[in-house]
């Protein structure tokens, strides 16, 4: 390659970081501010908005728990499907359990809710916000003096982070049942003796580290589809670019930091 | 106007530009309190843009927005909402709140920034909605109504805190005539009994010459004539007469392109392969 080639591809490069880092720079200022605007209303006036609060976690959270449960339950039974065969190879059917709850709570119990919950509540977030923001309400809130990210963001991340830890919590119980009704139906293992292998193989960490992400995973989530619809411009259009963006892009970062703080709990826990 | 009163509203050599295209040319105005202003021009003038530079929604160039002789564009956001605190907007679409009904959006301003009771927000809404007309669509959905009706909604949110400046953007757009007049009395009477000070942005010749005590009319980024009413209807500057007379030939053209007709056509057709 030329020398002018080799400029261009680094100015490529240069720039789709430039634009990287501005993107993560935007999200966490609108964290701070985020932050910000809520330890103010804990302790002064303009309050929380408890009632929007509640409503959004009804809304984001509550409606998402048959589909993150019926989701769930057959990532158990595949579980327990694939990995059937390679304990029976070794003899070691009857641990089954361990291998399922092992794997489903510290990770495919938050990281599948947490994808499930991106389309199910980052676009709708991103979609409302994107909508707002087009027809010129969030101008109007802020032109009333009304904080945009208090009003609107900040309701809706703490409900997000909220029902995504509850959320993983289902997941975990209903991934690992579905596991066990496998286990019990297919391959006549005793459910009390599958219970209690699970119980047993189970530490603290599988189950703290697991809820730990399952908290970040949701404010990658929130934070991503506001900050998308806050920043939606162009009409129809961009409000369908910011709904797709979010949720290719809370998925892609949810990715990377579940495999970011499982090497971390790897080494320091 | 006399000279002795402190203005409320004082633009000092605002400017704009998007993408280098320069919207606003040094624009000058002094606003007395209680005074009706309308902003006149054709679409695209930079209308909407002087009237959210007013607002703080964009930031000027150059030059300076006064508020109670305060720098609104230097102003900290805490200030500004304090400023902001004062003023009330009727935006062109109306812009309420579509998670709410009509009556939260009119209650909304009293519930976040004042301490009343519930009783007496509601009976605030009542009374406001009744000013425009729409007492019993209190419990309806912003999309349950029809366009014009939103804009008078929005104008009773607006209204609600009883702000010192109203900025109203096209207020009588896409509103039937009746509804025109409505509107119109009520941003004369609301300057007359209440002392309100407004800032017209509108296209609406009659509407302007009903309720302005000044009129400015913007053309191509600068005022290109402000005086009272009675000066607009037999205006010497030929753009101006234009306008006020709604003629299509005259100094203001409808075609806005800047490169030549033939020229686009004949080069479109020369690139072809």
């Amino acid at each position: 390659m030329s020398h002018a080639a080799w400029v261009r591809v680094l100015e490529r490069v240069g720039a789709q970081g430039e634009g990287l880092l501005a993107y993560l720079g935007g999200l966490g200022y609108l964290a701070v501010d985020t932050v910000w605007h809520a330890a103010r209303g804990v302790f002064t006036r303009p309050r929380l908005k408890t009632d929007e609060t509640f409503f959004q976690m009804v809304r984001l959270g509550v409606r998402a728990v048959p589909i993150i449960a019926l989701v769930q339950l057959f990532v158990g039974m595949t579980l327990a499907f694939t990995l059937a065969p390679v304990l029976e190879m070794y003899g070691q059917l009857d641990q089954l359990a361990t291998v399922v709850a092992k794997a489903i709570f510290p990770q495919l119990g938050p990281l599948i809710a947490a994808v499930v919950l991106t389309g199910f509540a980052g676009a709708a977030i991103a979609a409302e916000l994107g909508t707002m923001v087009v027809g010129e309400e969030v101008a109007a809130l802020r032109t009333s003096a009304i904080h945009p990210v208090r009003f609107l963001v900040v309701p809706r991340v703490i409900a997000c982070v909220v029902m995504t830890v509850a959320l993983a919590v289902l997941a975990n119980i209903v991934g690992t049942a579905g596991g066990g009704l496998v286990a019990y139906l297919i391959l006549g293992i005793d459910p009390y003796h599958y219970y209690h292998t699970a119980v047993e193989a189970l530490l603290v960490k599988d189950v703290v580290t697991g809820l730990v992400k399952s908290g970040i995973f949701g404010l990658i989530i929130v934070m991503v589809a506001c900050y998308e619809g806050l920043n939606v411009s162009g009409g129809a259009g961009g409000v369908g670019r910011a709904t797709t963006a979010s949720v290719v892009r809370a998925i892609f970062l949810i990715i990377t930091a579940n495999c970011a703080f499982t090497a971390l709990f790897y080494f320091v826990w | 106007m006399s000279d002795s009163v402190e203005p409320i509203l004082e633009l000092r050599g605002i400017q704009k530009f998007f993408d280098g295209r320069q919207v606003l040319k040094d624009i000058h105005l002094v606003v007395a309190p209680g005074e009706t202003v309308v902003i006149l021009g054709p679409s695209g003038c930079g209308k909407s843009t002087l009237l959210r530079t007013i607002i703080g929604e964009e930031t000027p160039d150059a030059g300076h927005v006064y508020l109670w002789g305060e720098d609104a564009c230097c102003a900290s956001p805490a200030r500004l909402n304090r400023l902001r605190q004062r003023f009330g907007i009727l935006f062109q679409s109306g812009a309420l709140y579509s998670s709410m009904t009509v009556g939260e959006n009119v209650a909304l301003p009293l519930r976040e920034h004042t301490d009343l009771d519930d009783d007496i927000i509601r009976m605030v809404i009542k009374m406001k909605l009744e000013l425009v007309g729409l007492r019993d669509f209190e419990n309806l959905m912003p999309n349950q109504i029809s366009g014009g009706m939103r804009k008078r909604v929005g104008l009773a949110r607006a209204i609600a805190r009883d702000p010192e400046i109203l900025f109203y953007d096209e207020p009588t757009s896409g509103l039937d005539p009746i509804a025109t007049s409505v509107i119109d009395q009520l941003i004369i009477d609301l300057g007359a009994k209440l002392g309100v000070t407004s800032i017209v942005v509108t296209h609406d010749m009659k509407s302007a010459l009903r309720i302005g005590d000044r009129i400015a009319m913007l053309y191509g980024g600068e005022f290109i004539a402000v005086g009272r009413p009675d000066e607009f209807r037999h205006p010497h500057d030929e753009r101006v007469r234009q306008f006020v007379e709604g003629l299509a030939d005259g100094p203001i053209p409808l075609r806005v392109s800047k490169t030549d007709y033939l020229d686009d056509l004949l080069g479109a057709e020369a690139g072809a392969p």
